[in-house]
């Protein structure tokens, strides 16, 4: 096996290799310098990057203002706060006037760990997607998070990266032809009876229950839905069409997030049976990153499970 | 500031509150009192002050200006209009669903700089503004006005924080000190005061003036942009409602429209000191 490298690492990495490329790229932070992985880009550029202290309201609006004079802000933190305390801030002060600022929400989803509950972000995809002018991109491994992180300073408008805290296996650099697009899935895996639609570490989870399903005699079909706004609603009504059935998985409530998004799109163009994998409406829980996501049945045992679930539901 | 230019900003700031008073009255909705309160302020900066340039509106060199107690449009559409960032005809069209004059500040407008409204976004905008011009090594200078209620939010005081630290001399900000909000008298709701030592504490350049005096206004902006090392905060003791007699200092009329009779005195007595102050 691959080694393991965390999303957030990849993003620390791509800020400072896009840093001469990109000469307009600012980078805030909210006294998490360290655990973003910021604090690689504040050593290199320190007149590009402002620590704003742990007051992520301010520093989104900071990031507003900085965008409206031309600049293309990178504004970090965990998830649970820069997404969750700074919601109306990015509403108001940047998504409104479509400037080009990417929250960035490291340490998302179960993964987190041992912090708990209370830092578990499971709302975030749910709480960025519905803010009009927004996209929403959560890449699944180092590879995928250089190829966002680059595609997301060229594009022109407020961006929500999800990023883990936890080392993942790279999956896509072994992949012929790999290109990343905004708004584009990637198919990782063709398959006829089942489709399972994954984003973030739920990706390379999924990519074990293609095979436990294969050695059921199951054909499923894996597609990475790296950038869950804009939905890539192409390769899903294709998927729709071909394998009659969805299954959506991620690290996140299933009230919301990737789940919703595939439901809401498929239930007004293509109605096949969508089974959202992902957490209850429940909180988290504190605990070694691995055990938590198995306490709330986020493992490819269970992505086969509901995959199955999905089949059996079919007309 | 000389006798004549002294004589032609206090014509300005008379008939721009006609024009909000107007405003209002034609939408039936919309925040008069704290218009009234800041309107003295908005004149000196765009009449005096400021480096704007209406058939340029987003010159990258231009003096900036956010309007932090966003819900004072009034005010500030009918400064912009005035000041020919587009024309006085479309005030008629104020929070109407066929204009583009939203109730609040939105960046499609031309000379808005900030989509403002929600309470204490809009100040954190501007020092991020004053921030990029900093690291660009540009001579604009960016504005803002809270308002007296809308400094409880704790997101103001983030800000005094990081502008204190990123040491923003080009940044000058107003609380409007009108001493009321909605619920009723700032010192009852949620007391603020002593603001000029919070603000000093907090490491601003602070200086207190009357904010409807146009001369202390305008030496306290150049006061503000000689101080180095600081930004600066202008605390100005302001009236609510000032200029129509039955609106002074009564919290009544924070985001009331007047009815016709109500209209009818209030237009009478801006137009009197419109026609006194034209010499008639």
């Amino acid at each position: 096996m691959a080694n393991k490298i965390a999303t957030r690492d990849a993003y620390g990495k791509a800020l400072v290799a896009l840093a001469d490329k990109y000469p307009n790229v600012v980078v805030l932070d909210a006294d998490l310098a360290g655990s973003t992985r910021t604090e690689w880009f504040a050593a290199e550029h320190p007149d590009r990057f402002f620590d704003m202290g742990i007051a992520e309201a301010n520093m989104m609006g900071y990031a507003s203002g900085l965008a409206a004079c031309g600049k293309v802000v990178f504004a970090s933190g965990f998830s649970i706060f820069t997404t969750g305390r700074a919601w109306e801030q990015i509403r108001d002060s940047l998504a409104y006037s479509n400037l080009n600022v990417t929250v960035v929400g490291t340490h998302a989803g179960l993964s987190v760990g041992e912090d708990g509950a209370t830092h578990q972000s499971l709302e975030d995809i749910a709480i960025m997607r519905v803010i009009p002018n927004m996209i929403v991109v959560c890449p699944c491994d180092a590879n995928e998070t250089t190829r966002a992180v680059e595609a997301l300073i060229e594009y022109e408008g407020p961006a929500y990266l999800r990023l883990g805290r936890a080392g993942v296996e790279t999956v896509t650099d072994s992949l012929p032809n790999y290109e990343f697009h905004l708004g584009k899935g990637t198919l990782l895996n063709d398959g006829t009876d089942v489709t399972i639609c994954a984003t973030g570490l739920t990706v390379q989870m999924s990519l074990e229950a293609v095979k436990l399903l294969a050695a059921e005699g199951i054909s499923a079909r894996l597609i990475d839905i790296h950038t869950i706004k804009p939905l890539d609603e192409d390769i899903l009504l294709k998927a729709a069409k071909e394998t009659g059935a969805i299954v959506t998985t991620e690290e996140h409530s299933v009230i919301g997030g990737l789940g919703s998004a595939v439901s809401e799109y498929l239930s007004g163009v293509c109605p096949v049976p969508v089974v959202r994998h992902g957490v209850k409406d429940v909180f988290g829980k504190s605990g070694e990153a691995g055990a938590v996501l198995k306490y709330f049945d986020i493992t490819p045992e269970k992505i086969a499970e509901s995959a199955k679930k999905a089949i059996s539901l079919k007309k | 500031m000389d006798r004549e230019e002294y004589a032609k900003l206090k014509l300005i700031a008379a008939k721009a509150r006609l024009r909000a008073l107007e405003q209002v009255y034609t939408a039936a909705s919309g925040h008069i009192g704290g218009s009234l309160s800041c309107m003295d302020i908005l004149t000196v900066l765009y009449f005096h002050t400021m480096r704007v340039d209406p058939a340029d509106p987003k010159s990258p060199d231009r003096d900036r200006f956010v309007l932090s107690k966003g819900h004072c449009t009034p005010a500030l559409y009918a400064i912009l209009a005035m000041r020919g960032f587009f024309p006085v005809d479309e005030l008629k069209t104020f929070r109407s669903i066929n204009g583009r004059l939203s109730g609040h500040p939105v960046t499609n407008i031309p000379g808005v700089d900030a989509c403002t409204g929600s309470l204490g976004q809009g100040i954190s905008m501007a020092a991020g503004m004053a921030l990029a011009g900093k690291m660009d090594g540009k001579d604009y200078r960016v504005y803002a006005i809270l308002g007296d209620g809308e400094i409880e939010e704790g997101q103001v005081w983030e800000m005094a924080m990081s502008a204190a630290k990123y040491k923003l001399d080009n940044f000058c900000a107003f609380v409007d000190v009108n001493g009321l909000q909605i619920d009723g008298p700032t010192a009852v709701v949620m007391p603020s005061e002593p603001l000029d030592e919070k603000f000093r504490a907090f490491g601003w350049n602070v200086i207190v003036i009357d904010g409807h005096d146009l001369e202390a206004i305008d030496k306290a902006l150049n006061d503000a942009a000689a101080c180095k090392g600081k930004p600066t905060m202008i605390i100005a003791k302001t009236v609510k409602g000032k200029g129509v007699s039955y609106m002074e200092n009564n919290f009544k009329w924070h985001g009331v429209a007047p009815k016709t009779d109500e209209f009818n005195v209030a237009r009478a007595e801006l137009e009197a000191q419109i026609a006194e102050l034209e010499g008639k």
